[in-house]
């Protein structure tokens, strides 16, 4: 019986692009320009290895040099609204002005202390709420059939795929004073008046715990679905009940997984800046904020670098820790 | 069928019937779905036993076992441990503690917060606690190691970290899952006389799943050999293995040549068996409870076959063969021999002799022989 020669499409064209590299790399052309390179120092690893870098610099450290640089310059009226900081006065004399102005001056008045204050707290207490309503979810999802698992996480993830700022915007049709909770509430009589929610601090939380949610709850599942489930029942077997194993077994087994989260919130949230100017009221002041009011209503951007400089700061901390932990995990798990 | 000779020195509380079980199993069974796992086991386990669930992968003995300790529940039947019925009791209100196939060693406490879990649940003093756990830690020899945690252990420390655990809580009834599965020979081989040793030592009862048929002989007092779900056979170790009831059985337990047969004479002490794959008759020394004519099978061990080139006396319990293979192993060889009938022998001969200056070799032309109380007869 003959051998029915069915190759599929993607069979072939794999078949094909791998033939087509072949005969590209084994081209007289390719092979020079090979050895040409690799004798000024320039091969594949390196050029793989040097990708990730020149991205970051591109896109992380060059920008974060010129936001230092500005935030050390003084304001002026001009095009671009801040005085040069380095200037060559001729006769060989160059001079480099650091105004550290903009720094004290975030001290100085208490709008930004309150405001990075703020911004702390919501992210904090935020955070905390995700872990509360996340916990509970990701420990569902870890222990469902594996059926239902895959169900529950497309759920969870479901909302990325509409627009976060459509997101966010629904919730003012939900919370507005005639919005649709409102509405319900009143025609169901459980209240006469409608309840203000939209432009509070409670809308704000609402809207952050809401959109970040995801990310307290993927990390958490992915530790609480490796964890070796007879670990629950060595304990039970050892005289421990469900709760108290679950606070001496589970929960220091997941604790990786609660730091992974709630820095996966706790830092986006500190500098929240479409939540709350959506959602929140005009006490509800946070560090994001501020620096769109720098930047574009008073076209300060010196003060305004000062502001994104120090909020980097003060996040880098927590990123720090972090990556001690993931560190740390990783070398446990070796 | 054939039954063992008794000794009459040893304790053996199986065969009193006044001896009251320490655990007694009453046509427990189990299903998942479908499937069912464990199918109507009736067992009486003692005091101080070391009971082992030998069976193949999937003949349900870890889900007896954890029937035992409570992780799963029977669909029929029960379980009573010290006289007490367990159906609904949770685990952590048994007396029985488990030591897992896997360790379940916590991963993130230390060889010592490991082993004093246990009692921390009881709400002893700390000082009792302490001594308990140095003990314990003690006998398992793992002092030096009880500030580390797991995973900086090999695997006999997590091992003896497991056995440690489970046993500081003093339990009656210790339940073992592939207590050796994860041990080299060696080490294995060591651990097996030291898990003997702590046993009697302690008093407890062992319950131990295994797979393992030289676990099973080593440790035991008493095997249960499972097949599908069913218990098919309970005895000692040299039971089962002289005197197995089922083919099953006799080739699940070592090597055995089975000849089928057929029953041609059936007295009280003894019978005859014709059968063509022999191309004899088979004399066994032991009565069979059998109708003549019956069609049963002759089991014999390698190492109770004689090899030689003189013909033996008599006709019966003998044949000519051909050794087409040998394989030296240290202190035996192997013989594989065909007989006329194309039936494939194997034979185990000691090497007692260093240089044999005329040692048999391929392709020869031999007899092999054995005497009347080698075979066992078993009618399925």
């Amino acid at each position: 019986m003959a051998r029915t020669a069915y190759v599929s499409l993607g069979e072939r064209l794999s078949h094909a692009l791998a033939q087509l590299i072949e005969g590209v790399t084994h081209s007289p052309p390719y092979l020079w320009s090979q050895r040409w390179l690799r004798r000024r120092g320039v091969t594949g690893r390196g050029f793989v290895i040097a990708l990730p870098y020149l991205w970051s610099i591109l896109f992380f450290a060059i920008p974060f040099v010129i936001v230092l640089k500005i935030s050390f310059s003084a304001t002026q009226i001009s095009m671009p609204p801040y005085a040069p900081l380095i200037e060559w006065l001729g006769e060989q004399a160059l001079a480099i002005k650091l105004n550290l102005a903009n720094f004290s001056f975030l001290l100085k008045d208490a709008l930004y202390t309150r405001a990075y204050l703020n911004s702390l707290v919501i992210a904090g207490i935020s955070t905390f709420l995700c872990l509360l309503v996340g916990y509970p979810m990701a420990y569902g999802i870890a222990r469902a059939t594996p059926a239902w698992r895959n169900v529950l996480l497309m759920m969870v993830v479901l909302p990325f795929w509409t627009s976060f700022l459509l997101r966010v915007y629904a919730w003012i049709g939900l919370l507005k004073n005639n919005g649709v909770i409102n509405n319900v509430l009143m025609a169901l009589g459980i209240i006469d008046q409608p309840i203000v929610m939209l432009q509070t601090d409670f809308a704000v939380y609402i809207g952050i715990v809401y959109s970040y949610l995801p990310f307290m709850v993927l990390p958490l599942y992915a530790t609480l679905e490796k964890m070796d489930l007879t670990l629950l029942e060595a304990a039970a077997d050892l005289g421990c009940r469900p709760t108290k194993a679950f606070f001496r077994i589970t929960w220091p087994l997941s604790v990786p997984g609660v730091i992974a989260g709630a820095m996966l919130v706790f830092i986006p949230a500190v500098g929240e800046f479409v939540i709350p100017s959506l959602l929140g009221g005009p006490d509800s002041l946070m560090i994001g904020a501020v620096l769109w009011n720098e930047f574009f209503n008073n076209r300060d951007w010196p003060v305004a670098s000062a502001v994104a400089i120090a909020m980097l700061l003060l996040l880098v901390v927590p990123i720090m820790v972090f990556q001690y932990f993931q560190g740390r995990e990783l070398s446990a798990h070796r | 069928m054939a039954t063992a000779p008794r000794s009459e020195t040893k304790i053996e509380p199986w065969n009193d019937p006044h001896a009251t079980p320490y655990v007694r199993i009453e046509r427990m069974s189990k299903k998942f779905g479908d499937f069912v796992a464990v199918h109507d086991v009736s067992l009486k386990i003692y005091q101080k036993e070391i009971f082992c669930l030998l069976g193949g992968s999937g003949c349900g003995k870890t889900t007896l076992l954890r029937m035992l300790a409570g992780f799963e529940v029977p669909t029929s039947g029960t379980v009573f441990i010290d006289g007490e019925d367990m159906a609904g009791i949770p685990p952590y209100e048994r007396p029985a503690n488990m030591m897992f196939q896997s360790y379940a060693l916590f991963p993130h406490m230390t060889v010592e917060k490991n082993v004093s879990f246990g009692l921390e649940q009881e709400g002893l003093p700390k000082a009792d606690i302490r001594k308990r756990v140095g003990d314990m830690l003690e006998i398992v020899k793992m002092t030096p190691y009880a500030r580390r945690k797991p995973h900086q252990l090999s695997g006999g420390q997590r091992q003896r970290v497991a056995l440690a655990r489970s046993l500081v809580k003093r339990p009656k009834l210790l339940l073992l899952d592939e207590p050796l599965g994860a041990l080299d020979k060696k080490l294995r081989e060591h651990t097996q006389f030291e898990l003997v040793n702590i046993q009697e030592q302690l008093g407890v009862t062992f319950v131990v799943v295994t797979h393992d048929q030289e676990e099973a002989m080593t440790l035991a007092s008493r095997i249960g050999v499972m097949n599908h779900g069913e218990i098919v056979q309970v005895g000692t170790p040299s039971d089962i293995y002289e005197y197995p009831n089922s083919r099953f059985v006799a080739d699940f337990i070592g090597s055995v040549n089975m000849f089928e047969g057929r029953l041609i004479e059936d007295e009280p002490d003894h019978v005859r068996i014709e059968s063509e794959e022999l191309g004899g008759t088979f004399f066994v020394d032991h009565g069979v409870s059998s109708a003549p004519g019956a069609i049963v099978w002759v089991a014999l061990r390698p190492e109770k076959i004689m090899l030689s080139r003189e013909a033996p006396p008599g006709r019966e319990n003998q044949t000519r063969a051909t050794v087409k293979e040998i394989a030296y192993m240290g202190d035996l060889s192997i013989y594989i021999a065909q007989l006329p009938g194309g039936k494939m022998v194997r034979v185990t001969q000691p090497n007692t002799v260093r240089h044999p200056e005329d040692r048999i070799t391929w392709d020869e032309q031999v007899y092999l022989h054995w005497h009347s109380s080698s075979g066992v007869v078993v009618t399925q």
